[in-house]
């Protein structure tokens, strides 16, 4: 263990220190996926190559955005926008939650001091047909991450198992840094010339986007984009695998899955819009899933999904 | 004699699984060894959150050699027969034998079965039992095809005896065991090697962790009442949490802290949900004030500052979590006084309770219907019970009940006082749902009786009519539950009331939802007709005499409700059946009081059988059922020989002989009695007057023959025979008393 380790002076020290270790355990470093997603999980670094049989190690931020969480930026620890981190390990090596430990340490947390738990939750994404056994860890009795061993994405099974990881960066942030409100977090480093908080760089937004989500947003545009999406996603799986031009067979999982991140993400826009009934709901969540399968299905097929022609 | 001890080291179980999950390595292990042919002297085993433990004391060394002989075809059999005994029993043609029978010479096999080892069976059955664990739910993990409840790190196997231990040997998808363990995660990381329970045991406890979770439960529970106690205080006694919590720990640290001031002002049922759901935090009560003031949590280490560290983290966690309790609770205050409870009913629409059956709102208004028509019968006033059906499912809507599901009901009741609300309306709110299971609580103000009932009874006949019956273990809707809660409440409260004619009334108004040609007018008019004429046929028979035979749309519903209605009172007397069988009421006893009229209203059926059971068990009832039977008998049996039925009833003046004379005035004198305590529903002194038949009926039967030469006397006596079986009858139908 190490003692000499210091403590974190802003959110994006955090960020760093997460990705230096996740780097140095051998992980590669990947950027945010360039959609709006709900969460680190819908990155095709973690859906897609959870997915056959080639190993894999991933790291990376993910902005996530959730409609309905939107608090106009008021809220302590409610954000539409938000950062996950997100590490995909396949197969989950044996010493996984050691691993995990170790990234607590590495920003910050001192093992000796604090109480960490790993309790029971299950972890399931109706919308990708997904679901993974694992838990949510505590420290002292706050929730700083999801440990996941995922068992099927897009109604696949996985073999082998990935191992996933998910922290909620502002909160933990929160808790390491010792902030109550998150706007009150330091972004940068207090002590820079142009010193940054979390509200200097998000406040605005917050209200902006709260604002559009819940009661501006154009239901009818957002209605055909979900259907155009779920349209759109079907054409690209029902081409070829051949390529006519190329003369190559290319399969278009990852085209294909753009459309279904899409339709996921104007369903979640439509929930906070308050447009979709309960009953329809579960309608809209089986066509999102109903697209993620066939992706997965696609994915399989692919080099990258471990088909060896 | 060795000592077994196996452990399975993995990641964190969930602390629900682990109770039951020792308990299954015990049996698994130890059914296994037995039926391998070893005993043992005893068995314990053990959890926690990263260990399964099981010991196994005074094992045998070996199973025993076992000599077994199978009985083959006769010698001068197909030689296919032959072979195919050979190769069933495993052994050669020289290894027959030969034996004379009674049906010939005949072969018989002799298989001998050496006994092994105890560590070879060991293994077998350990690697059997982890190989099929019955984990609720189980997972692989890395490239592994072995399924454990999270990952498995380590096997422990161990036979120990006085001059050593040795591994058993055995390898599992490449987890090969050993006699290796580890201690707590954060005080006491690393390995060490075990010899026996004990040593393993006394080890684990210096690398902090306590094997037994009664014992961690015990420590916790010892440490939290005590720092209460230290404190003035008591800590809420719960079960279930400090299971849960013993589960969560390896070596438990109780710590007490301090709930903000700001939110002292909530619910305690809200500060303590809340605690527990969330944080597994125990509550800690004021006894004076009766208000929960602080909180237990348990750590799983010790720390240098004592845990200071700790609990200030969970303490901002709590506040957290209950900053957004006080919200919902303050928001849900405002619409409560501002906008009040019918607010959140009318939302309610947007809500689906059932796609075929409609929203939750259209639900609120069919329970609110009937409530007002059970109310008269249960003592309610018939607006108020009105009132409360409508408000109690309203805080389904309210933003703290969407939080936390299990304060359904106990939140309807603050609002609805909030809200200025009568409070009998607010008791209902709490305590409508009721009861929920065999041992809960029943109602007894009658507004909740009323709404109580109501709500049961719509469930019940809404998924009847639309024929989402219980089948076998299959009842998603808990309609066997509702029904058991329906014979509660009636019978609790001693309710007489007319079960079919409340089936039938509601199972109009679900149909008249599901049939579109079904107008509401229609539908009323009927409900209407029902309460005055009490069943469905009636009531519709009524109607179309009204309309001068036009009943239109109701077409479509008739025959469908009936139907229904009969299937659902006979679940609910299966219920009844199960319920009163539970109470010691006899089968036979049910079956003969099942087939009475009135049959619909439970407690009159219940007061029947209890009386007919009471009377059987003393000489009244012997003699009532044996008169009857006798009776009832030889009247049967001239009926089928004749082809007639006997019910006219004799006349006392064909009387011939003296016990014939008597007879009649006995049956006389039972009937002065008898009517008038049917009519009381006394059923005890109708049957003891039906017992004292017995006398002039053997007297009657000893003198005299039945089957007489006259035609007239021996009509006129079956007759006599007739009047008794009818008396008789009027108080359940004995035909059904077994014995």
């Amino acid at each position: 263990m190490d003692q000499t380790i210091t403590k974190p002076r802003s959110f994006q020290e955090i960020i760093l220190r997460l990705q230096t270790y996740w780097a140095g355990q051998g992980c590669a470093v990947m950027q945010p996926y360039d959609m709006e997603v709900g969460a680190g999980t819908f990155h095709p670094a973690t859906t897609l190559r959870s997915l056959g049989s080639k190993p894999w190690a991933a790291a990376y931020v993910q902005p996530s955005r959730r409609p309905t969480d939107g608090r106009y930026g008021e809220n302590p620890n409610r954000l539409q926008h938000y950062y996950q981190y997100q590490v995909l390990i396949k197969p989950s090596p044996p010493d996984l939650q050691e691993l995990y430990l170790g990234s607590l340490r590495a920003i910050g947390i001192d093992m000796a001091l604090h109480d960490i738990r790993f309790v029971e939750d299950d972890w399931e994404s109706p919308t990708l047909g997904a679901w993974g056994l694992g838990w949510e860890v505590w420290c002292d009795g706050m929730e700083v991450s999801q440990f996941t061993y995922f068992q099927q994405v897009g109604g696949h099974d996985c073999h082998p198992v990935s191992g996933e990881l998910t922290y909620g960066l502002e909160r933990l942030a929160m808790y390491v840094l010792g902030v109550d409100h998150v706007m009150d977090m330091p972004y940068n480093d207090p002590d820079a010339p142009i010193a940054l908080s979390y509200g200097d760089v998000f406040r605005q937004t917050e209200q902006e986007y709260s604002r559009w989500n819940f009661d501006v947003a154009d239901t009818d545009v957002l209605l055909r984009h979900f259907e155009e999406a779920e349209a759109e996603c079907a054409r690209i799986l029902d081409q070829d695998a051949d390529d006519p031009k190329t003369g190559k067979r290319i399969i278009m999982a990852h085209p294909a899955y753009d459309q279904c991140i899409k339709a996921s993400h104007i369903f979640n826009l439509l929930d906070a819009r308050g447009v979709i009934s309960v009953t329809e709901r579960q309608s809209y969540i089986g066509r999102v899933r109903a697209l993620a399968k066939r992706c997965a299905d696609a994915f399989v097929m692919t080099e990258a999904g471990g088909f060896a022609a | 004699m060795p000592d077994l001890l196996i452990e399975l080291f993995s990641e964190e179980i969930p602390a629900r699984m682990q109770g039951k999950a020792a308990d299954d390595l015990k049996a698994r292990v130890t059914n296994g060894l037995v039926e391998a042919g070893l005993t043992y002297a005893g068995a314990a085993a053990y959890s926690t959150p990263r260990r399964l433990a099981l010991r196994v004391d005074g094992l045998t060394e070996r199973s025993p050699d076992v000599k077994e002989e199978r009985k083959g075809p006769r010698v001068d059999a197909p030689e296919k027969a032959i072979e195919g005994f050979l190769r069933g029993a495993g052994v050669a043609r020289d290894d027959l034998i030969e034996r004379d029978e009674k049906k010939g010479r005949v072969f018989y096999a002799v298989i001998e079965k050496p006994g092994r080892d105890a560590a070879a069976i060991v293994a077998e059955v350990l690697e059997d039992t982890i190989r099929n664990f019955p984990w609720p739910k189980s997972m692989r993990w890395g490239s592994g095809a072995l399924r454990w409840v999270r990952p498995l790190h380590r096997i422990t196997c161990l036979l120990s005896r006085e001059d050593g231990s040795e591994v058993v040997e055995l390898d599992i998808d490449g987890i090969a065991s050993g006699r290796t363990t580890e201690g707590h995660r954060f005080m006491a990381p690393g390995a060490f090697d075990v010899t026996g329970f004990d040593d393993y045991e006394a080890k684990l406890k210096r690398a902090h962790v306590v094997l037994d979770a009664a014992e961690r439960a015990e420590a916790i529970w010892q440490d939290a009442t005590n720092q209460a106690f230290a404190n003035g205080l008591e800590v809420v006694k719960d079960n279930g949490l400090l299971t849960e919590v013993s589960g969560l720990v390896e070596w438990p640290v109780v710590l007490m802290g301090e709930i903000g001031e700001d939110f002292l002002g909530l619910p305690p049922e809200v500060l303590q949900t809340s605690m527990k759901e969330h944080q597994k935090f125990f509550s800690v009560k004021n006894p004076k004030s009766g208000r929960i003031e602080r909180f237990i949590t348990v750590a799983n280490r010790e720390t240098a500052d004592h845990g200071a560290t700790i609990l200030a983290g969970n303490q901002k966690v709590l506040s957290a979590r209950l900053s957004d309790a006080k919200f919902f609770w303050e928001n849900d205050l405002r619409v409560a006084t501002t906008d009040g409870l019918t607010a959140w009913t009318d939302s309610l629409s947007n809500v689906t309770f059932h796609n075929k059956l409609g929203s939750q709102k259209a639900r609120i208004e069919r329970i609110t219907a009937l409530a007002r028509e059970l109310a008269p019968v249960v003592g309610a006033d018939a607006d108020l019970a009105a009132q409360a059906a409508t408000v109690a499912k309203a805080d389904l809507a309210s933003e703290m009940v969407y939080e936390f599901p299990e304060l359904q009901g106990l939140m309807g009741r603050y609002y609805s006082d909030a809200a200025g609300l009568p409070s009998e309306v607010g008791a209902a709110c709490q305590e409508h749902y009721s009861p929920l299971g065999p041992s809960d609580d029943v109602p007894s103000a009658p507004v909740s009786v009323a709404v109580a009932l109501a709500d049961k009874i719509d469930t019940l006949t809404g998924f009847w009519a639309i024929d989402e019956k219980p089948t076998g273990s299959k009842d998603p809707f808990a309609l066997r539950r509702a029904a058991l809660g329906v014979i509660r409440l009636v019978l609790e409260n001693e309710l007489s009331l007319s079960l079919d004619q409340f089936i039938d009334m509601q199972l109009v108004r679900h149909k008249g939802h599901l049939i579109d040609e079904v107008s509401e007018t229609d539908i009323d008019d009927l409900i209407r007709e029902i309460a005055e004429h009490g069943v469905f046929g009636a009531a519709y028979l009524a109607l179309k005499a009204k309309r001068d035979g036009a009943t239109d749309g109701l077409v479509a519903m008739n025959g469908a409700v009936p139907d229904k209605s009969v299937d659902l009172l006979s679940f609910f007397h299966d219920r009844l059946k199960v319920y009163l069988r539970d109470e010691g009421v006899r089968h036979d006893v049910i079956d003969a009081c099942l087939g009475m009229p009135g049959n619909d209203d439970l407690a009159l059926l219940v007061k029947r059988a209890k009386a007919l059971q009471a009377v059987l068990d003393t000489e009244d009832g012997e003699n009532l059922v044996q008169g009857f039977k006798r009776a009832n008998n030889i009247l049967t049996q001239a009926e089928e020989k004749d082809g007639v039925e006997y019910s006219f009833g004799g006349d006392p003046k064909f009387a011939e002989h003296p016990t014939e004379v008597a007879l009649f005035d006995a049956l006389a004198q039972a009937e002065s009695r008898i009517t008038p305590a049917m009519q009381a529903q006394d059923f005890s002194a109708a049957m003891s007057a039906m017992a004292d038949l017995r006398g002039p009926v053997d007297a009657f039967f000893e003198a005299v023959q039945v089957n007489a030469e006259s035609d007239v006397l021996r009509r006129n006596r079956l007759n006599l025979l007739s009047s008794i079986r009818s008396t008789c009858l009027q108080v359940a139908d004995l035909t059904k008393i077994e014995g």
